[in-house]
């Protein structure tokens, strides 16, 4: 169908009333709380004003009244559907600031799990992004999938969303006995969704036609804002820290960075920071089942510690690849059991600050659709 | 205008084949689960509800300094000695303290799971109980103790009297302490008092 | 009155007679509300592998009428700066154009609320009724999501009625009539004879096969617009409009708006039955075939056709208003344009 152009209007041509329009804090496509504040000439966006902050809840002001392994649960609530992620590079700061090296068997079963919680976080973005094209059945099939993998979780840690699993040195518990096949069985029926989403949804032509060449953002765009992970990748620079920066045993596996490539539109529309998630997800599969392949069976999964946890003075930044994109925390210790601070570098927040800039000139149902690409999680977002 | 054909061909084709696996599931195993009557299976190792048995705890109040939220708030009261109950924890040691308040706030909990790896006694343990809601916040408020009012108060009373005995102990051995110091004091002053004077001399 | 209705034979009073013709659809209406909603809720919750409602009744059947009751007992709030007469009238208006249209739906041959000559023409010129009601909704609600769905109906309205009315008239042309009991008539003797193979003739009408197919489909897509389901629930668009025209609309009349919605879906249904799929006849020629086997054949073929444009919805995206105006006016007219002159061609020759 047509070739849709990003419609610049010439003001000083036109008279027109425009419009605005408060999208949110309770709306069915924000993702969570939040406001945004369109200006509309019709159905065209010309402004929009992300307005956030309904769910801050001051993580890093309580984080630096905490002892350090209470801030794990604090942690986990930032960015909700990955918990598990979020909690790698605090607990990988934090040792290495103690110095202590984590047992191998410990170190796979981090990986595992957090590419675990990467398919699960995919799997929201895109059912999520479907539903705001429209499309409520592939929503639903990956709920149930993900359903699978919460049932892991929960076996593992005993909690199905707010883990608390990665401990500094260590894992809260040792994975059941069963871990193994359960995990190769999920990997399994992911794949077969994901080859059923792809024809159901991806594919379709009124999703191309929705998706593509909407929302571009051109690579030194994306930089400049300093987006990460897949809006990044999306727009065809392949940059992921499980590659670039290897932290943890990521080295250790064989497997690519999708990126996208404007193969049904330009590079970095909104199908292209889709496709990038449905292809990662096909990644972390492979990562999943070389790990299950190396994991050693034996081994403890908690190191020795004294009882209060206490690094020495001074200050690191530790950076992991979250799924959706670079989360770092900065962490100043001065030398007692309690953080003297604990930046976080939120990845939706900063993903968010994009969408201004990508989305003018497009329709307000493409503006829902680029807000749904971005995937944000006001958890993250507000902290 | 091939393009034209392409798309329009593509967008039939597609409807078509989504068509076909939608209808695939229409006759496929449904996931549902009739939640009352039938369950999920919940892992016994699940952190629901949280449970305290009383009569292992030893007041140690490690939960309430590891919980995150603060929604523990243990109270402990000393054993006297001499109690005549000389009472035991469940584990087979003895007990050194008595908690006549242990009560947590499940408003509060958010289910961290700290708590139950700093006790020392397993005294406090989460259950797979979910199904606790109320319709006030005030019914979340669950006190554990087994205590009643009156031993609370005939333990407040036994270990004020031991304390008031212990404080008149102590205060006699202060006492017999400070006569023995102020003895030795006024010795030493005695042997030393020619070279403070000669100091203040000069 | 000349007329082939059962009705007017059973009750010699007139104004009784015509009072209960008037109401047989009515009653028809409520009862395939409540099943084509039940089979909305059912057929999304199977393709989805969930089981759909399974507490009120056996597997849930009486769901709807749960559901009706509910709203029935909602508040009934106006927004306070709304523009009453309007805001309220909306709601009556969106159903009276769909309830108009079965005046001129043959059921059966012995039951046609009213036989008029130029049916086909009736129903296309109600049926934009519907969306007169909806910039009435969408403009009195006085808010800013319901404006834009109530724009966005006005917008799509054209797009779809041309192709729609293009691919309807090339029937008429086969037909050579704007009468749908003339039409049904006109498609008599099974299968073969229906419209979507060229109606009767002989085999010479194979060629006309592939254009009434997809006339077919243009309509059925047109269709799908004008009932406002997926892919082209534009004016609703819950992503982005929330609930687009109705938004502000609660209790009976949001249900209101609901019933028109599954009314105006069975009357496109029929139209395309009644058209394309040879109406009130059985597929087998003259076995199956009467008067009652009318009700029977007419109803479930209609029914086929909701259950189809349910199956679409839970399917497809939904397209962008635009998008809507592309497929309107860049792909259905052309292709009806074409199917039509290729008929008409065929018509002139035979
Ligand atoms: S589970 Fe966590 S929040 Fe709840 S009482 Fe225990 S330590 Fe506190
Ligand atoms: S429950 Fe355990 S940790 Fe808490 S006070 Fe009792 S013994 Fe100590």
């Amino acid at each position: 169908m047509g070739e849709k152009k990003r419609i610049e209007l010439d003001y000083s041509k036109i008279e027109s009333d425009r419009m605005r329009l408060n999208v949110g804090p309770q709306h069915p496509s924000t993702h969570g709380v939040l406001r945004l504040e369109v200006e509309l000439d019709g159905e065209i966006v010309t402004e929009v004003v992300p307005h956030i902050g309904y769910l801050h809840r001051c993580f890093e002001k309580h984080a630096e009244k905490m002892t350090y392994p209470q801030v794990i649960p604090y942690i986990d609530r930032m960015d909700y559907v990955t918990s598990m992620n979020n909690e790698l590079p605090y607990v990988m700061a934090i040792e290495k600031m103690l110095g202590i090296e984590v047992p191998e068997k410990v170190q796979y079963i981090r990986v595992i799990m957090c590419e675990l919680n990467r398919i699960a976080s995919h799997q929201i973005a895109v059912a999520t992004f479907g539903l705001d094209a429209g499309a409520f059945t592939p929503f639903l099939y990956f709920f149930r999938d993900r359903e699978y993998i919460l049932a892991i979780f929960e076996k593992a840690s005993g909690a199905r969303l707010l883990f608390n699993y990665f401990w500094i040195g260590g894992l809260a518990a040792d994975v059941h006995p069963t871990f193994k096949e359960d995990v190769l069985a999920i990997v399994k029926q992911v794949r077969k969704t994901n080859k059923e989403i792809e024809d159901l949804l991806i594919y379709n032509k009124i999703f191309i036609e929705r998706t593509a060449n909407v929302g571009i953002l051109p690579p030194d765009v994306a930089i400049n804002y300093a987006c990460s992970g897949p809006v990044l990748r999306g727009s065809g620079v392949k940059f992921d820290l499980r590659k670039n920066e290897p932290y943890s045993i990521y080295d250790r596996f064989d497997f690519d960075i999708p990126v996208g490539m404007g193969e049904v539109g330009t590079v970095g529309d909104c199908w292209d920071r889709n496709i990038v998630r449905m292809r990662e997800m096909e990644q972390s599969c492979r990562i999943i089942e070389q790990a299950i392949e190396q994991m050693p069976n034996e081994g403890d999964v908690q190191e020795k510690l004294p009882k209060k946890i206490k690094p020495p003075k001074g200050d690191i930044y530790m950076r992991a690849e979250n799924p959706k994109g670079d989360l770092g925390f900065y962490i100043v210790s001065n030398g007692t059991d309690k953080p003297e601070r604990v930046k976080a570098r939120g990845t939706s927040f900063v993903n968010l600050s994009v969408l201004p800039e990508i989305s003018k000139g497009y329709m307000f149902a493409d503006l829902i659709l680029i807000l749904g690409s971005i995937d944000i999680v006001l958890g993250e977002v507000d902290r | 205008m091939l393009e034209y054909i392409k798309n329009v061909w593509l967008g039939f084709w597609t409807v078509i084949v989504g068509m076909k696996i939608t209808f695939t599931h229409l006759f496929e195993k449904k996931v549902t689960v009739q939640y009352p009557d039938d369950r999920y299976p919940i892992p016994p190792n699940a952190r629901n509800k949280l449970h305290l048995e009383p009569t292992l705890c030893n007041g140690c109040t490690s939960c309430a300094r590891i919980c995150p939220v603060n929604c523990i708030k243990v109270e402990t009261l000393r054993v006297v000695p001499d109690d005549p109950e000389q009472p035991m924890i469940a584990d087979g040691t003895k007990r050194k303290l008595w908690v006549p308040v242990y009560d947590i706030d499940f408003a509060k909990c958010c289910f961290c799971g700290l708590c139950t790896t700093v006790c020392p006694t397993f005294a406090i343990k989460h259950t797979v109980e979910f199904e606790y809601s109320t319709y006030s916040r005030d019914d979340l408020y669950v006190r554990f103790s087994d205590m009643s009012p009156e031993k609370v108060a005939e333990k407040k009373k036994m270990l004020e009297e031991f304390q008031a005995k212990e404080k008149a102990a102590k205060a006699e051995a202060a006492r017999k302490a400070a006569e023995e110091k102020s003895k030795a004091e006024a010795q030493a002053k005695a042997e030393s008092s020619p070279v403070t004077e000669s100091k203040e001399s000069n | 009155m000349e007329t082939t209705n059962f009705v007017y034979n059973l009750i010699p009073n007139e104004t009784i007679a015509i009072i209960v013709i008037s109401v047989i659809p009515l009653i028809f209406l409520i009862v395939y509300a409540l099943l084509a909603i039940l089979g909305e809720l059912k057929i999304s919750a199977w393709i989805q592998e969930r089981l759909g409602p399974m507490r009120t009744g056996p597997w849930g059947i009486l769901q709807p009428i749960a559901e009706v009751v509910k709203l029935i007992q909602k508040e009934d709030l106006t927004p306070d700066s709304a523009n009453k007469p309007l805001f309220n009238l909306a709601p009556y208006i969106i159903f009276m154009g769909a309830y108009a249209s079965f005046a001129v739906i043959p059921f059966s041959r012995y039951f046609v609320p009213s036989g008029i000559n130029i049916g086909l023409f009736y129903i296309f010129a109600v049926g934009s009724i519907a969306v007169i009601g909806i910039v009435m909704g969408g403009w009195a609600s006085n808010n800013k999501y319901s404006l834009l769905g109530a724009m966005r109906s006005v917008a799509q309205i054209i797009s779809y009625e041309i192709p729609g009315a293009m691919a309807i008239l090339s029937v008429a042309v086969l037909a050579s009539s704007l009468d749908l009991e003339k039409i049904n008539i006109a498609q008599e003797g099974g299968i073969w004879n229906w419209f979507i193979f060229g109606g009767q003739g002989s085999w010479s009408k194979i060629w006309v096969f592939p254009f009434t197919l997809v006339l077919s489909l243009i309509y059925l897509v047109a269709s799908l617009a004008e009932t406002n389901r997926t892919p082209f629930d534009i004016p609703e668009g819950e992503s982005e409009l929330v609930a687009g025209y109705h938004t502000e609309y609660s209790g009976m009349k949001f249900a209101m708006f609901f019933f028109a919605e599954y009314a105006n879906m069975f009357v496109v249904a029929a139209v395309l039955t009644i058209t394309f799929f040879g109406g009130w006849n059985s597929p087998f020629g003259n076995f199956m075939q009467g008067p009652g086997w009318d009700v029977f054949w007419f109803i479930s073929k209609a029914f086929f056709f909701v259950i189809l444009q349910i199956w679409l919805r839970w399917t497809l995206p939904r397209l962008r208003v635009d998008q809507l105006m592309y497929v309107g006016w860049k792909v259905l007219l052309p292709f009806s344009f074409i199917c039509f002159l290729f008929i008409s061609l065929f018509k002139m020759i035979n």
